[in-house]
């Protein structure tokens, strides 16, 4: 059998106090000094730690705000004067998208490199927008067809990335033709450059190392490269905007190269693959309404991959009614499909993904691959309070990170992001993430569901339900 | 642990439903009541409260502090029986319960939990003042609704209405076994949960002449007494099966896939893993124990047909059950449990289970339950083969209106489990996994943390949770003119779905 992949995790405690979900308080006077509360009812011991754990900050799962809420403080106080609440900072993280539970939860992955679990069933709503009306198949015992017998550490998270032939030739036994290069990452997830305003003291450099420490790539703005490329040790894609660059060797000896789209920009592909004929050449276009087409002309016309950037939720650009990543990619996946040409090129999807779950969404959706932005600040204890890009000081002081820890932390959130891919993977019966690939028949979508279920029952949804 | 010999064979449970106060001090409600000193301990709100909330002993002078857990709020201003403004000294203060609503969560809302306490503590439908129906998932049971005809037929008595369920429709040799109520409790192993909250399912299991199960973790000897309602589990970990505990069951259940991590194995963390534990599952103290999946002997329906085969023969009265998850062809899955043999399909959802499972699978692999029993329940039909089976189905069952909804789209009957837990004062706080375990004493294995409970408390709790349930499937299939919860399966056109047009 082949090396197993498998990114390993060290514990990287928070530099600063994360906010936690819940707190117990009194709210009422006339506490009798008992000490139930402290000295008997908290099976986690968080109040008798709590001295401790101020001056000596242990980790995520130790905090005085990370009670886990059972109660029996609050229901065997003496004088019933305790209560819980919810934190209010808590609510305040993030938006709608990157919500309050989905930072933590990204948090924990990235202190510890674990998968989250929990007990108790799932709490959450029945289903919702994008990525949330989606359920994976999984596996069922009774059919030999799948492959779900194969241990789990042999599934493969590896994905090329580049333009493939549609087909071999042969002479004489002898390959006719020349394959063009690919380039392999084995996780199906790039990292994205990041807005300006994150791109603070060493954030960038430990991004890069991120990225090569795992074996993936990571998109940089070209000067961001120059300065990194040690530290992303040939994992580094520049990310090329002027057109003809001045620099005599544009991008480098880069062997991934990235350039916006425009009229002329097969042609930019050319220049730039013709010094370097093993050079692959990503095209990053913006996911509008336009975007299915745009990506099968320059399918056809020989692109080698195709980035493209939705917004930060997910959604594509310039739509007065913006559909969702999920259905973009499914147009634009299909198409190719239809033309018969979905295997020669490379889709990329970046934008909105938050989760291990969505990795493996958008790739059922129609993408190669996927890359992330937001995640990896988030693994760096940020809480997208927005103070940076109001130009004000960062309260996790995101500038004086220290490189070796942030690295840590972006290595222990893909670790456990890797580890859940290998779950969904492993109970869909699948081996391995290429074969994912717009294997919509290994998902379920909630219209289906609902049409096939309830509305065969009660007739039309109403239109805003 | 009492050894086999000294165990009764049998011992009889009452089905009485008797007050089970809840265990805590400071019991928790949707409001609170605080009395100021202003109070003159004058009596008069423990003459005007109709609900328990206002206590004084006898021959105490002072009223004991409000069991406001049990006051039903602001709508008990349009009744007599107003404490705040019988008050004459303004002592009395009514507020909402800041607690209740950090409880739950969408699924398990603060007013569902508390409504499952109410039954526990009372064996009595809960009041008004709570949702006892619906969560607030906004989808599935959450946004179905039963359509009740005008008038229920004349001459239709609730006494009168069966709620018994037939568990072997196949008129093979096997015995033919009918439980009281259409539901029963689902599988949870021996180290994921405290023995006396196992023991209490057993015991209520035996007084509604239904069923528990062993779960994956073994047949502990103490469920003995209660064999004829424990249903064996035969896990891919296969811990604790043996001749003795297949041939010791009424039912063998097949667990293929679970609900909760549909396409994994079970799941035990290490520090639940205690001596008994592993002894029980014959493993290493403290190791974590994951169980395979699939089963490695079954990769065909005919190694599946193989496996019934080789439990029929060890056990020749058991009857057969295979617990799967909800795959996109469920459909065909439960066609081929039928043909190889089973009596008993059971579907469990997505959205359900009770034990450790990462978060990844609980929210995205395999379907809710609500979507795969009228695909199961109509294939079946169309196969030829409905009337020959019997359909569970488990994964989010959380109120009997859950159960009389998925009766409705086409199950036999339901497992419940986290309703179970709820009634033993599970508040869902969800760290079920980790460290000790259980903070409330339910599911843990520690030393310390299983004195939280006693059997008695723990049946008393469920046999009140049973018969409340119980009552209100009674009525509402009064309420739909029903004379039996058989005559409900498949009756969808008694439901109707808040997110469609369909009007009739």
């Amino acid at each position: 059998m082949p090396a197993k992949y498998a990114i390993h995790h060290k514990t990287a405690k928070p530099r600063f106090r994360p906010i936690g979900k819940l707190g117990i308080v009194d709210w009422r006077e006339d506490c009798s000094s008992c000490h139930n509360c402290v000295k008997r009812d908290c099976v986690y011991r968080l109040y008798r730690d709590e001295a401790d754990t101020l001056r000596d900050e242990a980790g995520y799962l130790d905090y005085i705000y990370q009670c886990k809420g059972c109660l029996n403080c609050v229901q065997n106080c003496t004088k019933n004067i305790l209560t819980r609440v919810i934190n209010p900072e808590f609510l305040r993280l993030g938006d709608g998208y990157y919500t309050p539970d989905l930072i933590l939860s990204t948090w924990y992955q990235a202190e510890t490199g674990k998968i989250p679990v929990s007990g108790a069933g799932y709490g959450g709503p029945f289903s919702g927008p994008g990525f949330d009306s989606m359920w994976t198949d999984m596996s069922e015992i009774v059919r030999p067809t799948r492959d779900g017998i194969h241990g789990r550490e042999y599934i493969s998270t590896g994905v090329d990335i580049g333009r493939k032939l549609p087909h071999l030739a042969f002479d004489d036994g002898r390959l006719k033709v020349d394959p063009p290069p690919l380039a392999e990452t084995p996780l199906p997830v790039l990292f994205d450059r990041i807005p300006r305003h994150w791109n603070r003291g060493a954030v960038t450099a430990l991004i890069a190392s991120a990225a090569a420490e795992i074996g993936t790539l990571a998109v940089l703005d070209e000067a961001d490269h120059r300065e990194n490329e040690a530290a992303a040790r040939g994992r580094a894609i520049p990310f090329l905007t002027a057109p003809h660059p001045e620099t005599a060797q544009p991008g480098g000896a880069a062997t991934l190269v990235m350039i916006p789209d425009g009229p002329d920009v097969l042609e930019a592909q050319a220049a730039l693959k013709a010094d370097h004929p093993g050079r692959i050449v990503a095209i990053r276009i913006p996911a509008d309404p336009a975007a299915a087409g745009r990506v099968a002309t320059l399918a056809r016309d020989g692109a080698d991959a195709i980035f493209m950037a939705f917004d930060r939720h997910g959604r594509e650009n310039g739509s007065a009614h913006p559909r969702h990543m999920r259905d973009v990619l499914r147009d634009a996946h299909t198409t190719l499909v239809r033309q018969g040409i979905r295997d020669e090129v490379t889709l990329i999807a970046s934008g909105g993904i938050a989760a291990a779950e969505h990795v493996a969404k958008a790739i059922i959706c129609g993408a190669d691959l996927v890359a992330i932005d937001v995640p990896l600040i988030l693994a760096l204890e940020c809480r997208l309070c927005g103070e940076c890009e109001r130009g004000q000081a960062c309260p996790i002081a995101l500038e004086e990170i220290d490189a070796e820890f942030g690295v840590r932390r972006i290595v222990n959130l893909m670790a456990a992001w890797h580890s859940q891919l290998l779950e969904m993977l492993g109970a869909m019966g699948i081996r391995e993430v290429r074969r994912l690939r717009g294997e919509t028949g290994r998902c379920m979508f909630f219209e289906d569901l609902e049409r096939d279920t309830f509305g065969r029952w009660f007739g039309k949804r109403k239109a805003d339900a | 642990m009492s050894t086999v010999s000294s165990l009764p064979e049998s011992v009889e449970v009452s089905r009485e439903v008797r007050p089970a106060p809840p265990r805590y001090r400071n019991e928790i409600g949707k409001f609170a009541i605080h009395r100021s000193s202003l109070c003159a301990a004058c009596g008069r709100c423990v003459e005007t409260c109709r609900h328990g909330v206002h206590v004084r002993p006898e021959g105490y002078l002072h009223v004991m502090r409000p069991f406001d857990y049990r006051c039903i709020g602001p709508g008990c201003g349009e009744t007599e029986s107003y404490c705040i403004d019988a008050c004459a000294h303004g002592a009395l203060k009514l507020s909402a319960n800041p607690v209740s609503e950090t409880m739950g969560d969408r699924r398990w809302t603060p007013d569902l939990l508390l409504s499952t306490w109410a039954m526990a503590e009372t064996g009595l439908p809960p009041g008004n003042h709570l949702e006892s129906e619906v969560g607030a998932s906004g989808g599935g049971f959450d946004r179905l609704r039963f359509r009740f005809p005008d008038s229920p037929p004349p001459g239709l008595r609730r006494e009168d209405i069966s709620t018994k369920l037939e568990l072997n429709r196949r008129g093979d040799s096997r015995p033919r076994i009918a439980i009281d109520v259409p539901w029963y409790g689902g599988g949870m192993s021996f180290g994921s949960t405290n023995i006396r909250a196992l023991l209490g399912k057993a015991r209520v299991a035996k007084a509604f002449h239904g069923f528990t199960c062993t779960g994956e973790g073994g047949y502990p000897q103490r469920f003995i007494p209660y064999k004829d309602h424990v249903i064996t589990q035969v896990a891919t970990g296969l811990f604790g099966v043996r001749e003795e505990t297949i041939q010791r069951a009424p039912i063998v259940e097949f667990k293929y896939a679970q609900g909760a991590k549909p396409g994994l194995g079970g799941h035990l963390l290490g520090d639940k893993n205690t001596p008994s534990v592993a002894a029980m599952r014959e493993t290493v103290q403290g190791v974590s124990l994951f169980s395979p999946f699939p089963f490695h002997s079954v990769y065909s329906v005919e190694d599946h047909r193989k496996h019934l085969d080789w439990i029929a023969h060890v056990n020749p009265r058991a009857l057969l059950s295979a617990k799967v998850s909800t795959p996109a062809d469920v459909d065909m899955v439960a066609v081929g449990i039928y043909y190889a043999g089973g009596h008993i399909v059971h579907l469990d959802g997505s959205y359900g289970g009770t034990g450790a499972a990462p978060n990844v699978a609980k929210k995205n692999i395999a379907m809710p339950i609500e979507y795969a029993i009228g695909r199961v329940h109509e294939f079946l039909a169309a196969e030829g083969i409905r009337d020959q089976v019997t359909v569970i189905a488990s994964g989010g069952i959380r109120t009997p209106a859950d159960v009389a909804k998925a009766i409705a789209m086409g199950a036999d009957g339901c497992v419940i489990g986290t309703a179970e837990l709820v009634a033993l004062g599970c508040i869902r706080c969800t760290a079920c996994e980790s460290g000790r375990g259980c903070a409330r004493g339910i599911a843990t294995t520690d030393d310390e943390l299983l004195e939280m409970v006693d059997i008695e408390w723990c049946t008393q709790r469920l046999v009140n949770l049973y018969a409340a349930w119980q009552r209100m499937l009674v009525d509402l299939l009064f309420r739909l003119g029903l004379d039996s919860v058989s005559a409900l399966r498949g009756r969808t056109d008694l439901l109707t779905h808040l997110d469609y047009e369909h009007e009739a």
